[in-house]
């Protein structure tokens, strides 16, 4: 069955899928970070009493309903498509992402929907400490949110604390601590949140340049560009420590992805890493138009190895070390994997046919020996490779992987002089003489959407072909539904989402274009 | 007054003095609830296993068959 599938129809399920995600994504990084920022400036108020950062938090609560209202919702048409389009994996991850999923709904249903109405129509009908400790609860639900649906997608990159039931072709969850507490998933986490509050924090800074640069609000722009560069630069300082210690996790989980976004193709000790590349046409395999040459390339000796491994001179393994193998370190080839995960699905097919066929003592007996870990650390591990056809589909597009990483990767370093230089003039009192500054800092904040799209086309381009690590590849997980259905809704789905962001855009900027007066709650 | 009616007169008051800006959210929250629980939900959007089979067993079954028949 599935080597007939249409491979349109994958592709088009991934395209409406990443399209999806990647507009919810728009919207969530805001959310997550503005709301902190706004829980400091109203804290800032109530602690100083000073009206000004009443009319400042006012004003980028306005802002954070705007885009919470329309974000809202976004992310439940990610569940229609796991029902319609990827049905076989939906079912087979079914109790693993219940659990998390169902908490996320409920918190984001009673914490976030409650603390909300509050935030906005409680200003002077509530405590100030009441109201602040809503705004708190608002934004810390919201992050909480983001928890569980991080924990479910730390699962797919690594799973953990689950075992394979034949019987009803799921996997059950084993153990619900380790998979919330997955190194994986932390790291995830907190390295998405801290992009998340960069994010908000350079939204703040660059919203702030335009009103100095239009000569209005001097006060309210420099006072909100002190919270969002202190906040903007030690969340970006955080972003890069998780991100250092969710490039470990990669680097000990999916080898692959971790070769692919540093284009290496042959392992080494002491492997450098790549701070600067361009890929040329010619291909380093002529049979893998995949795996490109360098054509420019700046490596720091090293760095790699200890990135991975914390080891300067550790073997990391490159593409072809993980396809062919290494024995002398150890590295499985993609063969031998793919042997593994054949009698894995044979085991599995055995198991379907004796129950099929009344023989009830063989089909327990195939049941358990499935069950068993032994079977599960060395045939079920690598069920997926089973559906493997041609092991150059298990290199990721590693153009794609490689430069997502990068501009990430160099975004992130430019943030870092950002908030600093935003800090300097706005304390030195200088800021409203720099304007190139002032007009780079209105375009810094496409930049922030921009490095924060790639970290997650890194994470997801990069794992596959796998939509579970090592389980289930696509090819796997996509229902046989016809291509053309899947194409009618990614359009309608781009219209959509087309829409609601025009929509956020005109309601934002004449929230904005009105200024700190308007009120953050009631008339 | 009691709570519920302290609740009632809360949100009651906090709707009917939108500004501009909240009311534009709420219709576009209720537009795209329309649309994505009413139109996609049930138009584009079906569970493939529920709408196909009638129960655990049967989806488990063809999910099995799906994840054996690689052929």
């Amino acid at each position: 069955m599935l080597e007939t599938l249409d491979l349109s129809l994958i592709n088009w399920s991934r395209a409406q899928f990443a399209l999806t995600a990647m507009y919810h994504w728009v919207f969530v990084p805001l959310t997550l970070g503005l709301g902190i920022l706004v829980a400091i400036m109203e804290t800032l108020y109530v602690k100083t009493g000073n009206q000004e950062w009443k009319r400042i938090t006012k004003f980028w609560m306005t802002l954070f309903g705007i885009n919470f209202a329309i974000g809202v919702a976004t992310g439940i048409i990610l569940e229609f498509e796991f029902g319609t389009n990827w049905s076989n994996y939906s079912w087979f991850v079914g109790d693993i992402f219940g659990a998390p999923l169902a908490i996320e709904g409920i918190l984001a249903f009673f914490m976030e929907s409650t603390f909300i109405a509050i935030m906005f129509f409680g200003w002077n009908k509530v405590s100030k400490s009441f109201h602040l400790a809503s705004t708190w609860l608002t934004a810390i639900g919201a992050n909480i949110s983001a928890l569980w649906i991080l924990v479910a997608n730390g699962w797919m990159q690594k799973p953990v604390g689950m075992v394979f039931n034949p019987e009803t072709a799921r996997m059950e969850m084993t153990n619900f601590w380790e998979v919330l507490f997955s190194p994986m998933a932390v790291h995830k986490f907190l390295h998405t949140t801290s992009s998340g509050f960069v994010l908000a924090a350079i939204f703040v800074i660059g919203v702030s340049a335009w009103f100095i640069l239009k000569g209005r609000e001097i006060v309210f722009a420099r006072k909100s560009i002190v919270v969002g560069a202190v906040f903007g630069f030690l969340a970006l300082i955080y972003t890069i420590v998780t991100g250092d210690s969710s490039a470990r996790d990669i680097a000990h989980y999916q080898p692959m992805k971790f070769a692919a976004f540093e284009g290496l193709y042959n392992g080494s000790e002491g492997a450098g890493l790549v701070a600067l590349g361009l890929f040329s046409e010619n291909s380093t395999d002529p049979k893998n138009q995949n795996l490109k040459d360098f054509a420019v390339k700046i490596e720091i000796p090293n760095i790699l190895s200890y990135m991975a491994f914390l080891n300067w001179n550790a073997f990391v393994p490159g593409i072809n070390d993980l396809i062919k193998g290494n024995e002398k370190y150890g590295v499985l080839s993609a063969t031998e994997k793919i042997a593994r995960g054949k009698v894995a699905i044979e085991k599995l097919k055995a198991f379907k046919d004796a129950k099929k066929s009344g023989q009830t003592a063989l089909a327990d007996s195939l049941k358990a020996e499935i069950m068993s870990p032994d079977f599960q650390k060395n045939n079920f591990k690598y069920f997926g490779y089973g559906y493997i056809a041609d092991t150059n589909t298990l290199v990721p597009s590693v153009a794609f992987s490689f430069y997502s990483f990068h501009i990430m990767v160099v975004l992130g370093i430019y943030f870092i002089f950002f908030f600093l230089f935003a800090l300097y003039y706005t304390l030195k009192g200088k800021i409203h003489k720099k304007r190139k500054f002032l007009h780079i800092a209105i375009w810094t904040i496409p930049l922030a959407y921009l490095a924060s799209q790639a970290g997650w086309v890194l994470a997801e381009v990069g794992r596959q072909p796998w939509v579970i690590q090592d389980l289930m590849p696509t090819i796997a997980a996509v229902t046989k539904i016809s291509a053309g259905a899947v194409q009618v809704t990614f359009w309608l789905f781009a219209i959509i989402f087309t829409t609601l962001l025009i929509a956020e855009i005109k309601i934002l900027s004449r929230q904005i274009k009105i200024g700190p007066n308007t009120e953050g709650g009631t008339k | 007054m009691n709570i519920f009616k302290q609740i009632f007169r809360f949100y009651y008051d906090g709707f009917s003095n939108l500004p501009r800006w909240g009311k534009q959210a709420w219709l576009v929250i209720l537009i795209k609830l329309f649309i994505l629980f009413v139109v996609l939900r049930i138009f584009f959007f079906p569970n493939f296993l529920k709408t196909n089979f009638k129960n655990d067993t049967d989806r488990s079954n063809h999910v099995l068959e799906n994840l054996t028949n690689i052929n």
